[in-house]
C-alpha cells in the first residue's frame, strides 16, 4: 500500500517534470510570462515530490517492508538503521531515485533564488535539467521502479508495480542485505558526494546551453556557474579520494587505485571539469576560449551520464557494476542525444563566440592555462582510450584485452609530471605580458630550494632518478607557491601593518579562488608524495606462518600470534581475527588484527586489512587465508606503503582549499568586465 | 585599437572541420552502441548454425585416438556441449548426471558429449573430472574462443546441437536430473 | 600443456594429504609467495575482471596462482609461464594489450592533434608583433591566415 503510494508521488513527479519542461518551452516560445513562471513553480514542486518518495522508500528500508523488492535486495534485518538507510544508494534503482532527487534540490535552488536576475537564462536552465531529470525518473518510473513487490502467481514470484491478477503478496521473511563492501563508513559517504558531484555539474552545463540557446554569447553564464562549478569539483574530488580510502581500507589490494573501468569513468569528468575550471578564468580575464568552455562543459556533462552509463548498463565489468539491466541502451539514445544537439547548437553559435583579445605572450598565464588544458586533455584521450581499446579489440579481433594499470601509469606518468610542473610555474606568470625574464626572476629561489631539497632526498631517500625528478617538481611547486604566497602575505603586512597571520587571513579572504588556488595546489603536491611513495616504494611480501613465526619486510618484523573466529549472530557476520606483533629493531610497535568477514546474508567475505600508519610508512597486513582444520597456520600478505599517509593528509588540507575557494561571497563585477559585457551585448543580441 | 580586438572574422566552422567532427562523433557512438549491444546479447540463440569450432583434449580423454576433435567430424550426431569449471560449485551438482546420461546414450554411436572446460586449471580440472568418474571427451577451452563464440553468461552452461548442427537448446545453470538431459536429446534422436 | 606425470602425482599427493596446496616460504626450498606473487601481478583472470591475479580472492584465481607455483617449481621462467597462460587463457591475461603499437600509437596521435591545434590556436591569436617569440611554430600554410594577417598588419 504505501509502496503504491510511493509509485503514485513519483507518477506526479516524473509528469511535473515533464509538464515544466514544455512549459518553459512554449512560454519561452510565445513570448507568455505566465507559461514560463508555472513552469518554475512545476520545477520547484518537484522537490517536496521527490522528498516524499524518498521518504517512502527510506520508510519501507528502514521498516523491512520485504515484500518490495528493492527492500529485499538491499537490506536485511541484521542491519543498523543508518545502514539501512544508505541502502537508498545501494541499488540500481534506488540511487537513479536519488540521482533525480539531487537534481531537483539543485534545479529548485538556482530557480528559486536568482530568478529575476537572470531571467532569460533560467528557463532554458529549467528546460535543460528538467529534461535531465525526466530521463532519470522516466527510466526509475518505466524500468527500475523502486517500489515494485513481490507477487506470488502461477508463474512463481516476481516483481510487479500493479497487482497482477489472482496473486498475492509475497513478504520473504529477510532481506538479502547490502553487497558487505557497501558498508564501510567510506562507502556510505563515497557514493553520495560522488553523486553530489556529478549532478551539479549538471547546473553550470544547463546554463551553458541556455547561453546558447539564447545567444548570449558572453561570459554571464559563467560568472553565474563559477561558485556551482567549484562546488561541483568539491563533491567530485572528495568521492573520487574516498573512493581511494575505502578502496585502500575494505578491498584489499594494497592500494588506493586499481585504474579499474568505473573508477575511470568517474576520474573522467574530474578531468575535464578541472579544466574547466581553470580556462573559465580565461576567458573570464581575458574574453578568450568561448568555444572551448562549452565544449569542455559539454564534454563534462556527457562524460558525467557516460560514466553512470558505464556503471549500468553491464559494457564494463568490474567490481563497481550494477547488476546488467534494460536501462543501457535508453542512456545511449540520451547520451548520443545530448552529444549531438549540443554540437550541433555549438556550431550554430560559432560565429557568436569570438575572442575578444588576444594572446601576448607565451608564457602569460592564460597561454600556460591552455597548455594546463592541453595536458588535461591529454589525460582524458589515455583514459579514454584505455576504457574503449578493449571494447575495440573485441568487437573488430574478436579478442578480449585487458588495459590495466601499467598502460595508464605509463602513458599518464610524463603528463602528471608536466601537470605538477605547470602548476608551479603558471602562479608567477601574469595575465597578459609575462617572459622569460620575469618568469626566472621570480624562479630562482624556489629553483635553487627544490635543487637542496632534491640532493637532500638523493642523500638520505632514494637514488632513483625519476623519483627524484618527481620530488624535484613537487619541491618546486610547493616553494613556489608558498613563496607567492608569502610575499603576498608580507606585502601586505608592511602595506597595512597587520601581523602576518592576519595579514595571511585577509590575503585569502580578499582573493579566495587565486589564495584557495594555491591550497588546492600545494595539497595535489602533499598527495603527489604519497603516490610517488607507494607507486615507486611500495614492497610486499607473503607468507604462511605458524604461531610464534615472523616475516620480515623493510626493517619491520611481524610475528604471528593467534587467529580467532567466531560468529555474530546480531550482525550477521562471521570474524576471523588474527593477532600479530609489531617490531621494528627488536622494539614492539603494537599489534595488528587483519581479519576476514564473512556475512551470512549476503554468502560474501570481507578482507579488512591491520594498518600502521605513520608519515614515513604505512604497514598494511592482509589476512589471506588461514586453516580452519588445524588453526596452526595463517597466510598474511604485507604491505609496506611509504608516505602514503601524505595522500590523505593532501586530501583534507584539498578540502579546506576548495571550501575557501568555493565559499559564498558578495558577488562584485569588476568594472572593466562590465564594461565588456555590455559592449557585448548588441552583437549577441543580433 | 577596439577595431582590431577582433581576431578572426566572424566565421562559422568550415564544412571540412562539421564533417571531421560528426564524422568522429558517430565513430564514437557506433563503436559504444556495438559493444552495447553485444553486452546485451544472450547466449548464442536456438536457430543458429553452430560454426565450426576445435576442441584439444585433455590427454586420457581423446575421442578415437584423436587429441582434437572438430564439431565438422560430429556432423550427423547430436553434440551436447557443455561448459564447466573445477572451481564452479553448481557444476559439481550435475556432473554426475551428465556422465550418467552418456553411459547411456554412447553405445547408440548417435550422441556425442564434450566438456569444454572454462578458464581452468588443468591440475585442478583433472582432480575434477576425477572426482566424478567422467569419461566422456573434455579438453581447454583454450584462450576463451569457444565460450566467446557461444557467449555464455557463466558456468554450468549446456548447448545441445542437432544432426546438421543447428543448435536446439540451451540450458543456463546446472541439470537437476537426468531427465532433463534426456528430454533433450530424445526428441533429437527421432 | 601437458605436465609432468611426476609434478601431477606430487600435487595430487598433495591434494589427498589435505595440505595447503600452498606451500610455505619458510617450509621448503619451492617457490616462494613472493616469487609467484610477482608474476601473479601481472596477470589478471577472466573470472574476476579487473582484479589482478595477485590479490583476487576467488577459487578460480587461487587456482591459477597454484599452477605458477607449479611452473615455477618446473623451472619455467616467468616469460614462459605468461606465454602459458596467454595460450591457455587468451590475451587478456596480460594486465596490457600485447599489440604495443597500437594501445600507445592512437592516444598518442591524438595528443600530438591537440599540440598542434594548440599551436595554431596560438598562431591565431598572438597578435603579429609577438610572432617572432615562437620560433618553434610551423609557419602559416593556409593562405587563408596569411591573408587574415596581412590584413590585421594593415589595420594597425
Amino acid at each position: 500500500m504505501i509502496a503504491n503510494i510511493g509509485f503514485g508521488v513519483l507518477t506526479v513527479s516524473f509528469l511535473t517534470t515533464l509538464y515544466s519542461v514544455f512549459a518553459a518551452i512554449y512560454g519561452e516560445r510565445t513570448k507568455n510570462p505566465a507559461s514560463v513562471e508555472s513552469a518554475r513553480r512545476a520545477m520547484l514542486l518537484t522537490w517536496p515530490l521527490l522528498t516524499i518518495t524518498a521518504g517512502i522508500l527510506i520508510y519501507l528500508l528502514v521498516n523491512d517492508h520485504y515484500e518490495v523488492q528493492f527492500v529485499y535486495e538491499v537490506t536485511s534485518r541484521s542491519m543498523p538503521t543508518y545502514l539501512k538507510i544508505t541502502a537508498w544508494w545501494g541499488g540500481q534503482s534506488g540511487s537513479l531515485l536519488f540521482w533525480s532527487w539531487l537534481m531537483s534540490v539543485f534545479t529548485s535552488l538556482v530557480t528559486f533564488r536568482k530568478w529575476d536576475r537572470d531571467r532569460e537564462f533560467l528557463p532554458w536552465v529549467i528546460v535543460v535539467s528538467g529534461i535531465t531529470m525526466a530521463f532519470f525518473l522516466g527510466m526509475n518510473l518505466f524500468f527500475e521502479n523502486p517500489f515494485a513487490q513481490l507477487y506470488q502467481t502461477f508463474e512463481g514470484i516476481g516483481p510487479h508495480t500493479f497487482q497482477p491478477a489472482n496473486s498475492v503478496l509475497f513478504t520473504p521473511a529477510d532481506g538479502q542485505g547490502l553487497n558487505p563492501l557497501l558498508r564501510h563508513p567510506g562507502m556510505v559517504i563515497h557514493p553520495p558526494m560522488l553523486y553530489l558531484g556529478f549532478v551539479s555539474f549538471v547546473i553550470p552545463y544547463a546554463f551553458a546551453i541556455a547561453a546558447l540557446i539564447t545567444g548570449r554569447t558572453d561570459d554571464r553564464w559563467i560568472r553565474l556557474t563559477r561558485r556551482w562549478t567549484l562546488w561541483a569539483w568539491l563533491f567530485l574530488s572528495f568521492g573520487l579520494v574516498l573512493g581511494g580510502r575505502w578502496a585502500y581500507d575494505v578491498l584489499g589490494w594494497g592500494g588506493y587505485w586499481g585504474w579499474d573501468p568505473v573508477e575511470i569513468a568517474a576520474f573522467m569528468p574530474w578531468l575535464t571539469g578541472t579544466a574547466f575550471l581553470h580556462s573559465v578564468m580565461i576567458q573570464e580575464k581575458r574574453g578568450m576560449l568561448k568555444h572551448w568552455n562549452m565544449l569542455l562543459i559539454i564534454l563534462t556533462y556527457d562524460l558525467v551520464i557516460f560514466g553512470t552509463f558505464l556503471t549500468r548498463s553491464g559494457v564494463l565489468s568490474s567490481v563497481h557494476s550494477f547488476a546488467q539491466s534494460a536501462i543501457g541502451p535508453l542512456f545511449f539514445v540520451f547520451i548520443a542525444a545530448t552529444l549531438i544537439t549540443s554540437v550541433a547548437l555549438i556550431i550554430y553559435r560559432w560565429k557568436d563566440l569570438k575572442s575578444e583579445t588576444q594572446m601576448t605572450s607565451l608564457l602569460s598565464r592564460e597561454a600556460l592555462f591552455l597548455l594546463n588544458n592541453l595536458l588535461f586533455m591529454s589525460i582524458l584521450v589515455v583514459c579514454f582510450w584505455g576504457v574503449i581499446y578493449p571494447l575495440i579489440s573485441e568487437l573488430f579481433t574478436g579478442e578480449k584485452v585487458t588495459v590495466g594499470p601499467p598502460f595508464y601509469e605509463r602513458a599518464t606518468s610524463p603528463l602528471f609530471a608536466s601537470l605538477l610542473f605547470l602548476m608551479g610555474v603558471a602562479p608567477l606568470s601574469a595575465w597578459g605580458h609575462s617572459t622569460v625574464k620575469t618568469l626566472g626572476r621570480a624562479m630562482w629561489k624556489p629553483i635553487i630550494g627544490a635543487v637542496i631539497i632534491t640532493a637532500l632526498v638523493f642523500a638520505t631517500y632514494t637514488q632513483k632518478v625519476t623519483a627524484l625528478i618527481g620530488f624535484f617538481i613537487i619541491a618546486l611547486t610547493i616553494l613556489v607557491t608558498v613563496y607567492e604566497y608569502w610575499r603576498g602575505a608580507a606585502a601586505r603586512q608592511r602595506s597595512q601593518g597587520e601581523n602576518i597571520f592576519t595579514a595571511f587571513w585577509n590575503l585569502t579572504g580578499r582573493n579566495r579562488r587565486r589564495y584557495g588556488g594555491y591550497i588546492i595546489h600545494i595539497s595535489m603536491m602533499l598527495m603527489a608524495i604519497g603516490i610517488l611513495g607507494i607507486e615507486m616504494f611500495q614492497k610486499e611480501t607473503q607468507g604462511t606462518l605458524a604461531a610464534g613465526e615472523s616475516l620480515m619486510i623493510d626493517g619491520y618484523e611481524v610475528r604471528y600470534r593467534e587467529i580467532a573466529s567466531w560468529d555474530n549472530p546480531p550482525a550477521g557476520v562471521n570474524y576471523t581475527r588474527s593477532v600479530v606483533d609489531i617490531y621494528r629493531d627488536g622494539a614492539y610497535l603494537g599489534q595488528l588484527n587483519p581479519r576476514i568477514d564473512y556475512y551470512f546474508d549476503s554468502q560474501q567475505t570481507m578482507t579488512i586489512p591491520g594498518n600502521r600508519s605513520t608519515l614515513k610508512d604505512d604497514l598494511y597486513i592482509l589476512l589471506v587465508n588461514w586453516e580452519p582444520a588445524t588453526a596452526t597456520g595463517a597466510t598474511f600478505k604485507i604491505y609496506v606503503n611509504p608516505l602514503v599517509n601524505w595522500l590523505w593528509f593532501g586530501s583534507l588540507l584539498f578540502l579546506v582549499g576548495i571550501v575557501i575557494a568555493a565559499w559564498p561571497e558578495k558577488e562584485t563585477e569588476p568594472a572593466a568586465v562590465r564594461v565588456r559585457a555590455r559592449a557585448q551585448q548588441p552583437s549577441a543580441a543580433d | 585599437m577596439t577595431d582590431s580586438t577582433t581576431v578572426a572574422p566572424r566565421r562559422g566552422v568550415p564544412l571540412w572541420a562539421q564533417i571531421i567532427v560528426w564524422a568522429f562523433l558517430v565513430a564514437l557512438l557506433v563503436i559504444v552502441a556495438m559493444g552495447l549491444n553485444r553486452a546485451q546479447q544472450g547466449t548464442v540463440q536456438p536457430g543458429h548454425v553452430i560454426e565450426e569450432f576445435r576442441l584439444p583434449l585433455f590427454s586420457g580423454y581423446e575421442i578415437d585416438g584423436k587429441s582434437e576433435i572438430t564439431l565438422e567430424e560430429l556432423r550427423g550426431k547430436v553434440v551436447v556441449i557443455n561448459f564447466w569449471a573445477s572451481w564452479c560449485k553448481p557444476c559439481e551438482q550435475e556432473a554426475a548426471e551428465l556422465q550418467q546420461a552418456w553411459e547411456e546414450y554412447e553405445p547408440t554411436g548417435q550422441v556425442v558429449f564434450l566438456g569444454v572446460d572454462y578458464v581452468d586449471t588443468e591440475p585442478e580440472a583433472r582432480v575434477y573430472l576425477r572426482k566424478f568418474g567422467i569419461t566422456f571427451p573434455n579438453g581447454p577451452d583454450l584462450a576463451t574462443r569457444i565460450s566467446q563464440y557461444f557467449r555464455i553468461k557463466g558456468v554450468p552452461e549446456t548447448y545441445f546441437v542437432d544432426q546438421e548442427g543447428v543448435l536446439q537448446y540451451v540450458q543456463v545453470g546446472p541439470f537437476t536430473s537426468i531427465d532433463q538431459i534426456r528430454a533433450q536429446i530424445d526428441p533429437l534422436l527421432k | 600443456m601437458q605436465f609432468h606425470r611426476m609434478i601431477y602425482l606430487v600435487l595430487l599427493m598433495l591434494v589427498l594429504m589435505g595440505l595447503p596446496v600452498s606451500p610455505v616460504s619458510a617450509q621448503g626450498p619451492g617457490p616462494t609467495d613472493d616469487e609467484v606473487n610477482r608474476i601473479a601481478k601481472q596477470l589478471y583472470c577472466p573470472v574476476c575482471e579487473s582484479t589482478p591475479l595477485d590479490v583476487c580472492p576467488t577459487e578460480a584465481c587461487r587456482q591459477w596462482r597454484d599452477l605458477i607455483r607449479l611452473q615455477l617449481a618446473e623451472g619455467k621462467s616467468e616469460e614462459e609461464i605468461k606465454q602459458y597462460f596467454v595460450t591457455q587463457y587468451g590475451a587478456r591475461v596480460l594486465a596490457e594489450p600485447p599489440n604495443r603499437l597500437v594501445s600507445y600509437l592512437v592516444p598518442a596521435v591524438a595528443i600530438l592533434l591537440g599540440v598542434l591545434l594548440l599551436a595554431r590556436g596560438f598562431q591565431m591569436w598572438m597578435k603579429p608583433a609577438a610572432v617572432e617569440a615562437e620560433p618553434e611554430e610551423v609557419a602559416p600554410v593556409d593562405p587563408y591566415v596569411a591573408r587574415l594577417e596581412e590584413e590585421l598588419k594593415k589595420q594597425k
